[in-house]
């Protein structure tokens, strides 16, 4: 696309218009959209087009259009969280992947929704009610970053920006069909990301197709000043290897992240080894136990961080502000009234694994853990260059199916955590469909700065998926 | 690990300045004991000798030049006050000093 | 002030410095004082959501620079959260250090020959400052607050000194003694009534031989004279209480200069449960040798190596000299002193003249170079000048600069001539045979009468002691 508006040979305008056509007929059913921003997307799409006909090398995502998850700043525009207690806030200042989006010619078009503050696996949580999945109205899309997923998903937009925590990029992915990247962290700024969990988030793409979301995460990687924990090279070639291959690859295919998932995504899973065999890939089968540490650890280094994190949100310089005689009663009202229970209940959760007297068997038990996983796969890339699983294990659920037991939905981030907590890269790749037609994702990890192989990967799976 | 208990519980909402009812202590104290009990399983391990991880690529030393960059207008700041006077951001009576 | 017999008190100080730097801890807003409220912030030092820190390695260089003036062991560091909610902190968290402090260790010597422990010194970031309405402007009675975050970020050290201090002179003195250092660093301007240097008291009381007593923490004070007469009161105050059966409980007081006391705020219900947790948006600080030796090869010498160097200089001052000494050193015009001695200058003199007339009017130092003081007070030495119009001269520099020969020629001042003084307390003693026949019989006071109307009959340009002499040639 962005090579056509580059070309002339179609507009940016033109593009843009048929995006927000495509909103205006779905968003009231889907619930994707928590903010559309016409006047700037026409005035970023009309800026392209201009420096087109000047004949300028706009870039490489030229009139694509973009949709932010709610959770990234973009300056004056609306940016919530899916919470109650930032309903209204309008940042002042854009995340460093809004900027080099606009340096790439982009045009955001509107802020998606999101499980609030990006905790939840369905984006039920969200304050302002859940997103659809567009293959079926009455299942989830996922989440947190389900209204991003379903942007793309609906062909709102060929292009959408996600955050992933625990999985919150590539599990809508998968359940909606889509291509969904979690890099390595630290390879994408994190500047202008409301943050959730500091030492898990990473911002990554949402596509179609293997070759968009390269694109994409070449434009939005490398190093940020602003971001300490940035990895200190630039963006790093990926377009130039997708069509790689997979020929002499040793592909660890581990059962921790197989077992225990439905029987249509087993099935997916083994027809993907087939795929990569035939591809010139050796498999391997692996056993990685120490991933089924992953899901405790997560839970109690993710809500310790958010807990820290979401103090700031007090009522006192921005947001929701609830009137009390003293400043305390004061902070206690707004966040009270401000927050979900999704968000109270991981506030709660990460406190306590912080407290006094608690800290050494709780969070800190939890970072060993982390080092334990790291180490595992470690050993695990001793014996192959890339890992393959399931995303999730079933295709997307009915609403409400899991939202009585949170521990029913922390469950479904099972395959995805672990990749979090090692800071490694993640791609979830559509393959093949299950019950009620239901897309299916299944995963490619590899080891920290692999992702040039992880599209290369993807991209053998997707021709045999039927998407050449 | 000692069961969690609803005071512990109680404890924590004030830390985090969060209000609780009754019923939501009970429920919270319910799933918090939930997650915690799952956790059981990691906290049986013996990791004596295991070492946190701080960045996992192993990132140190980043700074930046002690040099100045643009900060923001000061109306902007303040129109994002849910309640200013004088340039500054008022907030009902605080009780008790900084820690 | 003392305590009763038996008794004795142990204090521990906290100080916070705000560094020099340009910009602030984690952002580049500029480290200033007074600028109009909220002016002087942005996304970071706000604590926007989304925002992150970024640190400033002069703060950094500063800290260790620090570190090794009090012989702290540089180490490996990580920066950690302290959370609680107060509407001064932005992000409702403060980045600081916890078990992994850039500096661990070290000692301070201080000029009365003891040495006070060095448990730490780590870095942290400032936070924002309220100001409270509707009251006393205490806060216990206010009925709002405004919060300013302009010093929000500001980067701070914090030193932490052993429990070694045994009374509020030599916690004063360990205060000015690291108040030195810090400014000799560069790190501070030392400023304790800007609040660039605030000062807590841990103090506590216990009769000699027995374990520590439980300790009272005094916060914010803001001078040297406030640091000795909060902690007299204190430990004074803990010693009544247990000798009058009770206990003292552990809590947080407050100095009130006007009243002379210490109080308590409200009693918190509970101990305050920080959760610290090492702050994932930074990475580990791991300054390497070669860091460290550049640091180190670049301080300037602190206070007591100045002092050694001036004390041998002037070669076993006398008592007199002692006070004059630690004002030079503390003022830093030992380099002046130093000059005038390498150019023979009398010790008491070149000392007199820095302690006195260049103390009084500091801001005038831009204007005084050090051979310019050589050169006055060799014209006032060979009686070029006298006394009093050497003063002048120094002042009028510091005032508005210029250089001595010149100076003095503009205001007139000659030698007065030989012979001429004779005449002029000839006739002063004609004008005054009361005072003449008093200072006859032995009355030396009167010496003084005299001196004083012949520098006003010459302008001031007799020699004292020239003026002595004739008195005492006529007695």
């Amino acid at each position: 696309m962005a090579l056509d508006v580059q070309n002339g040979d179609t507009s940016a305008v033109s593009v843009l218009e048929e995006s927000l056509a495509q909103i205006r007929s779905r968003n009231e059913e889907l619930n994707v959209f928590l903010y559309v921003d016409e006047e700037g997307a026409r005035a970023a799409a009309s800026a392209v087009d201009e420096r087109v006909a000047r004949g300028e090398n706009v870039g490489t995502l030229a009139g694509v259009p973009v949709a932010l998850k709610d959770n990234l700043c973009q300056t004056n525009i609306p940016t919530t969280c899916s919470s109650k207690i930032l309903e209204g806030w309008r940042p002042p200042y854009n995340a460093t992947v809004v900027d080099r989006l606009l340096a790439a010619g982009a045009v955001p078009v509107g802020k998606t929704n999101l499980d609030e503050f990006a905790m939840g696996s369905s984006t039920e949580n969200s304050a302002f009610g859940p997103t659809r999945n567009p293959h079926n109205t009455s299942r989830v899309p996922g989440g947190s970053s389900g209204g991003s997923a379903a942007a793309v998903a609906a062909d709102m937009t060929p292009l959408a920006l996600g955050s992933d925590t625990g999985g919150s990029i590539r599990q809508p992915a998968a359940l909606c069909g889509l291509i969904g990247v979690k890099p390595s962290y630290g390879l994408v700024s994190r500047y202008g990301l409301i943050a959730f969990a500091s030492s898990l988030d990473q911002i990554g793409p949402l596509t179609k197709t293997v070759s968009d979301a390269a694109i994409a995460l070449e434009a939005i990687a490398g190093h940020d000043p602003l971001d300490s924990t940035s990895l200190p090279e630039p963006s790093p070639s990926l377009v130039a290897h997708v069509e790689d291959g997979v020929a002499g690859k040793r592909i660890g295919v581990v059962r921790e992240l197989i077992d225990g998932a439905d029987a249509d995504v087993v099935a997916s899973v083994e027809r993907a080894v087939e795929v990569l065999k035939e591809a010139g890939a050796t498999i391997v089968e692996l056993s990685v136990p120490e991933f089924r540490l992953g899901l405790s650890a997560y839970y109690l280094i993710a809500p310790a961080e958010a807990s820290s994190n979401l103090a700031r949100f007090d009522g006192v310089r921005y947001g929701l502000r609830v009137k009390a005689d003293d400043v305390t009663a004061m902070m206690e009202a707004t966040r009270t009234a401000g927050f979900g229970e999704e968000v109270k209940r991981r506030i709660m959760l990460g406190t306590y694994a912080l407290s006094a007297g608690y800290y050494d068997a709780y969070y800190g038990q939890a970072l060993k853990v982390r080092t334990l996983t790291i180490d595992a796969f470690r050993r695990a890339y001793r014996e192959a260059d890339l890992l393959l699983g399931a995303t999730t294990p079933s295709v997307a659920f009915e609403f409400g199916s899991k939202t009585a037991d949170p521990m029913a939905m922390y469950l479904s981030d099972v395959f995805t955590i672990p990749s979090n907590l090692s800071g490694e890269p993640a791609i979830s790749v559509p393959f093949g469909t299950g019950e009620a037609g239901l897309p299916i994702g299944v995963q490619l990890l590899g080891p920290g700065r692999s992702e040039a192989q992880l599209f290369a990967g993807a991209r053998v799976l997707e021709i045999a998926d039927g998407r050449p | 690990m000692p069961e969690l208990r609803r005071e512990d519980v109680a404890h924590v909402a004030k830390l985090a300045r969060l209000i609780m009812s009754d019923a939501e202590l009970d429920m919270f104290t319910e799933q918090l004991g939930q997650v915690l009990e799952h956790a059981s399983d990691m906290n049986a391990l013996d990791l004596e000798g295991v070492v946190a991880t701080a960045h996992p690529f192993g990132l140190v030393n980043v700074v930046r030049d002690d040099v100045p960059r643009e900060c923001l207008d000061h109306d902007v700041v303040m129109a994002m006050a849910p309640d200013a006077e004088d340039g500054r951001f008022a907030v009902p009576r605080i009780l008790g000093d900084a820690p | 002030m003392s305590l009763p017999d038996g008794w004795e008190m142990v204090v521990g100080l906290e100080v916070h410095t705000e560094l020099k730097t340009n910009t602030k801890m984690f952002c580049g807003c500029t480290n200033t004082f007074g600028a109009a409220p909220n002016t002087n912030v942005c996304p970071i030092c706000l604590g926007l959501p989304g925002s992150l820190p970024v640190l400033n390695v002069r703060a950094v260089e500063l800290a260790m620079a620090i570190g090794t003036a009090l012989h702290s062991t540089i180490s490996p560091s990580t920066f950690h959260r302290k959370n609680y909610f107060y509407p001064d902190m932005p992000k409702d968290f403060q980045i600081s250090q916890y078990d992994l402090p850039i500096n661990a260790g070290g000692y301070l010597d201080l000029p009365d020959g003891s040495r006070v422990s060095i448990e730490r010194a780590h870095l942290e970031e400032d936070t924002g400052k309220s100001t409270h309405l509707g009251g006393s402007g205490r806060i216990h009675d206010a009925d709002r607050s405004l919060v300013d975050y302009n010093r929000s970020g500001v980067p701070l050290v914090e030193i932490v000194s052993g429990p070694d201090i045994r009374s509020s002179a030599q916690a004063r003195t360990y205060a000015a003694e690291l108040r030195g250092i810090l400014i000799a660093t560069g790190a501070s301007d030392g400023r304790m009534e800007e609040g660039s240097m605030r000062i807590d008291a841990n103090v506590s009381v216990r009769r000699t031989g027995e374990p520590f007593g439980t300790r009272c923490e005094i916060k914010n004070l803001n001078s040297l004279r406030s640091l000795v007469r909060a902690i007299d009161f204190e430990a004074a105050r803990q010693v009544e209480l247990i000798e009058g059966g009770a206990t003292v409980r552990q809590e947080t007081r407050h100095w009130d200069e006007n009243l002379g006391s210490t109080s308590t705020m409200r009693v918190k219900e509970e101990a305050d449960d920080y959760r610290y947790f090492r702050e994932p948006d930074l990475v580990d600080l791991v300054p390497d040798q070669a860091w460290q030796d550049r640091v180190r090869d670049g301080l300037k010498p602190m206070p007591a190596e100045r002092r050694a160097v001036l004390t041998r200089r002037l070669g076993d001052p006398a008592p007199a000299l002692l006070d004059a000494l630690e004002v030079v050193i503390d003022l830093g015009l030992d380099s002046f002193v130093i000059a005038a001695l390498d150019a023979g200058v009398e010790p008491d003199l070149a000392m007199a003249r820095a302690a006195n007339e260049i103390a009084s009017d500091l801001d005038g130092l831009v204007n005084l170079s050090v051979e310019s003081y050589v050169a006055t007070l060799l014209m006032e030495q060979s009686s070029e000048l006298s006394a009093t119009q050497s003063k002048t001269v120094l002042a009028e520099i510091l005032a508005n600069g210029g250089e001595p020969t010149s100076v003095a020629a503009s205001k007139g001042f000659e030698r007065l001539a030989s012979g001429a003084l004779g005449e002029v307390v000839a006739q002063l003693i004609d004008d005054h045979p009361d005072e003449w026949s008093r200072y006859r019989s032995g009355d030396e006071k009167l010496a003084q009468f005299f001196i004083g109307r012949v520098m006003k009959l010459t302008n001031g340009q007799a020699n004292g002691k020239e003026v002595i002499a004739e008195l005492q040639a006529r007695r």
